[in-house]
């Protein structure tokens, strides 16, 4: 089936394209499609419209959060379509399940949208082609496309794009195999470094972000929300609120029913006429709190009884061998237990929306990483159709998975129902970093048997955690789900003949959420960590020990798993230790492993880990002051992350990784005491800044042809455990528990 | 109450309390929305502005402060990225999300203002009040360096 349909300029995103305008749309076939229903009906997510001006636009249906989206997708259809990229506009579309997923979550966009997003390009030149041989009245073989222009071979004569593109709207899309795709040499701009298309926008301050949408006659509202989760207002005394200079009124939220999913928190919002008036009148409200049912949650507390979980047999998840009879049989083991906390994600902005809830109709302008899930939250908080959610996305001012989740948004929207006037809610950082969909914490227990030479006979690892799916269902989900568990769990690369992977139960007392590499990080953190104890022990060198467990060339054999592979076919994107080999053979060699000089307490650490079917290595330099102050001179990291599309913007997102990985790893931390956060701001949940982060980064890219995997997401994990062996090498202490934090190192 | 002081050029007047902090009056109040909130303690750089040519955090500065003062924010600092700061932000592709951006091309121009040739070590000092969030330091410290050698007369834009 073609993938590649021409639309009508009327079609739901018709008031962007003029008449004249070439229209094409392409859509993903979805994930079994085919055999799951006989009638799928013509979904795009892919728009492009040639204009008779000659602009070029491409509908962007996923969101821009820094990760380089609105570049590196239309680049694909710019490629396949020959045309100039300054001619190029990118339009935000609107959120409508019409796209398909517009998720923007889980590393996926240039992976999922990689062919289609050609095929539309590719069907545009041809067609163009097409309408110049007719107006020449020559054989469409004779011509061929330069720079957004058509171009008759043996005469020599041209004809700009703008002025084919009326023309090639009335012929007939051409069938996929008559639109054949450039051979890779011909790549016009994929695989070479293009700036941010919205670059000069944000160097003057001109990008519109959440924050700075606008709609006139708009009020400002702060909500003050329940400390707990599932707290309840008892009593609301607002009189010094409402004596606040531009403050109006307060307005109540109703709590939610369980479980939370995106619905509003609750509590009470103050309603002013301008944002630091509602933080102020905010701060005057006199509430009393029934703090329901998570009142006595302790995140310290919480710590031991997961250790203690962890300590005991769990779902079996994935078995090899028998490893109960070889850990009988090898009499002794090694244990381990490693513990990540619950993070923030802290994007740059905010939490933020402005709702204009009309005639039955409500309109949005929002930061989202997904717009479909603030159709469904509003329509369902306002029982109204979800047609009548028109949600426009902004530019995200970072979204690291939280701006997937819009609470917000349905608070907007509820408080513009009520009070029948456009409203923005503000989110503040406190609000922000107190009221996460934090990255779960987790507590493994890693145990080995070893053979004299320390190669391990026996592995076993549990981890428990509560799981994401205990935010949509607070009653029954306690285990990890099948695609959490397989990210760096289930899919543990090691080449051990007996195995066996499990996983504990764990309940929920805060909203648990996705957060840039979400379990990637506290089960690359174990994994990586205790191969590196274990290579300690056995005196073996950490390099020569992980190659030696990621072991013979292969592909894994999951199929007795619930192996989920990112939703990737597991034909196209094996686990292919052969690759994870090599990235770490490589990145030995960039960082010369084991011949640069390790002074006093200075050290080196290497990990290695797959994640959203990319491969990446990492060693990392630490140095160690006499006052136990870490300093991380350099990081080396090799990607394989398949075909690149851009390779400045891959690298910057493996270089922010790195960053990313920093704050984790040294002051990543969120505990509860009877309920509620404790931290608040960059003063007690502090992040990475400037004088803190590594001397020097270095990231290559693996040259590959292989299909497009991850890019957002999969440098997080293996910094981590690099950065915690490296600490080892350099000291001798081990780290067990995240964060680094006050630890005593020296 | 009305407050009367130099912004971006022009003669600005408004009225409103005067305990505002100057982010909220710049985004709420007069519409100028590339100054960023990010935290609203001074913790994180997003709202940088320049007073008097010192970079500035607006989300603690209160209104009333910035009386008969000259106020530049990122819209000020050139309207078609001639700034030697902007020029080197483009050329080395600092952004990602962007949305610390403007604090810290304000906080950078403030910095070369008074430092022709800053050290790495002036960059953290003057920068690591900046939160990044996305981690494009390393961008920024290399665009640093270019927009000295671009105000210098030296660097290629
Ligand atoms: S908003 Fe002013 S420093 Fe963060
Ligand atoms: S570019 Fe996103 S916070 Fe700096």
């Amino acid at each position: 089936m073609n993938r590649i349909e021409r639309v009508s300029r009327r079609g739901f995103l018709g008031s962007v394209f003029s008449a004249g305008a070439l229209v094409l749309a392409g859509r993903v076939l979805q994930l079994h499609a085919e055999t799951s229903s006989k009638s799928v009906t013509f979904q795009p997510n892919v728009y492009l419209g040639i204009e008779p001006t000659g602009k070029v636009i491409i509908v962007a249906h996923r969101s821009e959060m820094g990760t380089g989206n609105r570049t590196s997708l239309p680049m694909l259809v710019a490629d396949e379509l020959d045309a100039d990229w300054k001619m190029v506009t990118v339009e935000q579309a609107i959120g409508d399940p019409r796209y398909g997923s517009q998720n923007t979550d889980g590393s996926h966009s240039v992976r999922e949208f990689f062919d289609v997003l050609r095929e539309a390009g590719a069907s545009g030149r041809v067609m163009l082609i097409q309408a110049a041989a007719q107006r020449w009245k020559v054989a469409p073989t004779e011509c061929e496309t330069a720079l957004h222009t058509v171009v008759h071979r043996p005469s020599g004569r041209r004809l700009a794009y703008g002025e084919l593109a009326a023309a090639a709207s009335k012929l007939p899309v051409p069938k996929k195999e008559d639109a054949p795709l450039k051979a890779r040499s011909a790549w016009r701009y994929v695989g070479k470094d293009m700036h941010l298309y919205d670059l000069a926008d944000i160097c003057t301050g001109k990008a519109i972000y959440g924050m700075d949408a606008h709609i006139d006659g708009m009020v400002y509202a702060s909500v003050e929300h329940p400390p707990v989760l599932g707290g309840k207002v008892k009593s609301c005394d607002d009189k010094e609120a409402l004596k606040v200079a531009g403050v109006h009124q307060t307005i109540p939220i109703d709590p939610f029913k369980p479980p939370p999913a995106f619905q509003p928190l609750g509590g009470v919002a103050v309603i002013a006429d301008n944002t630091w008036s509602a933080f102020q009148g905010r701060k005057k409200l006199n509430i009393v709190w029934d703090s329901g049912p998570n009142a006595e949650y302790d995140s310290t507390q919480y710590k031991d009884e997961l250790r203690s979980t962890a300590r005991k047999s769990g779902h079996v998840i994935r078995n090899e061998g028998n490893v109960d009879e070889a850990f009988a049989k090898a009499g002794q083991a090694i244990e381990a237990e490693y513990y990540v906390p619950l993070l923030a994600h802290a994007p740059m902005e905010p939490e933020v929306a402005v709702a204009d809830v009309r005639d039955g109709k409500v309109t949005i302008w929002t930061c989202t990483q997904n717009p479909q899930a603030v159709q469904a939250i509003v329509s369902a908080q306002l029982s109204i159709p979800k047609e009548n959610v028109i949600c426009h996305v902004t530019l995200l001012g970072g979204g690291f998975g939280r701006k997937s989740k819009p609470d917000y948004v349905a608070e907007a929207a509820v408080l513009s129902k009520k009070l029948g006037r456009p409203v923005k809610v503000v989110w503040s950082r406190e609000d922000d970093i107190k009221f996460g969909y934090f990255n779960a914490v987790a507590a493994m227990y890693m145990k080995a048997a070893v053979s004299e030479k320390g190669r391990p006979e026996a592995w076993l690892q549990r981890s428990v955690f509560p799981p994401i799916p205990s935010t949509f269902d607070d009653v029954n989900a306690v285990y990890g789900d099948a695609g959490h568990l397989g990210q760096g769990w289930t899919d543990v690369p090691f080449d051990i003949s007996n195995l066996r992977v499990e996983n504990g139960p764990a309940r929920s007392h805060v909203r648990i959420g996705w957060l840039r590499s979400v379990a990637n990080i506290y089960h690359g953190f174990a994994v990586q960590s205790f191969a590196d104890e274990l290579a300690h022990r056995a005196g073996r060198d950490p390099l020569e020990y992980l190659l030696e467990l990621i072991g013979r060339d292969r592909v894994l054999d999951l199929k007795n798993t619930s192996y989920t592979n990112y939703g990737a076919s597991y034909d196209v994107y094996p686990v292919d230790t052969a690759r994870l080999r090599r990235v770490t053979q490589m990145v030995a060699e960039k960082a010369q492993w084991g011949k640069r000089k390790s002074g006093h307490r200075t050290g080196f650490g290497i990990a290695a880990h797959r994640s959203f079917l990319t491969y990446v290595a990492t060693i990392v330099e630490v140095e160690v002051t006499d006052q136990g102050q870490v300093h991380i001179p350099r990081v080396d990291t090799v990607v394989d992350a398949g075909t690149i599309v851009n390779p400045d913007l891959t690298r910057a997102q493996f270089e922010g990784a790195v960053v990313f990985g920093t704050s984790v790893a040294r002051t990543g931390e969120i505990t509860a005491t009877k309920g509620a956060i404790n931290q608040s701001n960059f003063n007690n949940y502090p992040v990475a800044r400037i004088n803190e982060v590594p001397r020097q980064t270095n990231v290559y890219l693996v040259d590959s042809t292989a299909p497009p995997a991850g890019v957002g997401e999969p440098g997080v994990p293996p910094f981590i455990a690099a950065f915690c062996n490296a600490i080892f090498a350099a000291t001798g202490t081990r780290i067990r528990d995240l964060p680094v934090g006050k630890q005593k190192l020296v | 109450m009305a407050i009367t002081f130099t912004l971006n050029g022009g003669r600005q007047t408004v009225n409103v309390n005067p305990q505002t902090p100057l982010l909220w009056v710049l985004r709420d109040t007069l519409g100028l929305t590339g100054t960023k909130f990010g935290c609203g303690m001074a913790l994180c750089g997003a709202c940088t502005v320049q007073i008097n040519g010192n970079a500035v955090r607006s989300c603690v500065t209160q209104v009333s402060s910035v009386a008969g003062k000259t106020v530049t924010t990122i819209e000020g600092l050139s309207a078609d990225l001639s700034h030697p700061v902007q020029r080197a932000w483009m050329a080395e592709d600092v952004p990602q999300c962007g949305y610390c951006q403007s604090g810290q091309i304000m906080a950078a121009a403030s910095l070369l203002a008074k430092t022709a040739k800053p050290t790495d070590a002036d960059i953290s000092e003057a920068l690591r009040g900046n939160i990044c969030r996305c981690g494009t330091y390393a961008q920024i410290r290399r665009a640093v360096h270019r927009a000295a050698e671009i105000k210098a007369g030296g660097g290629k834009a």
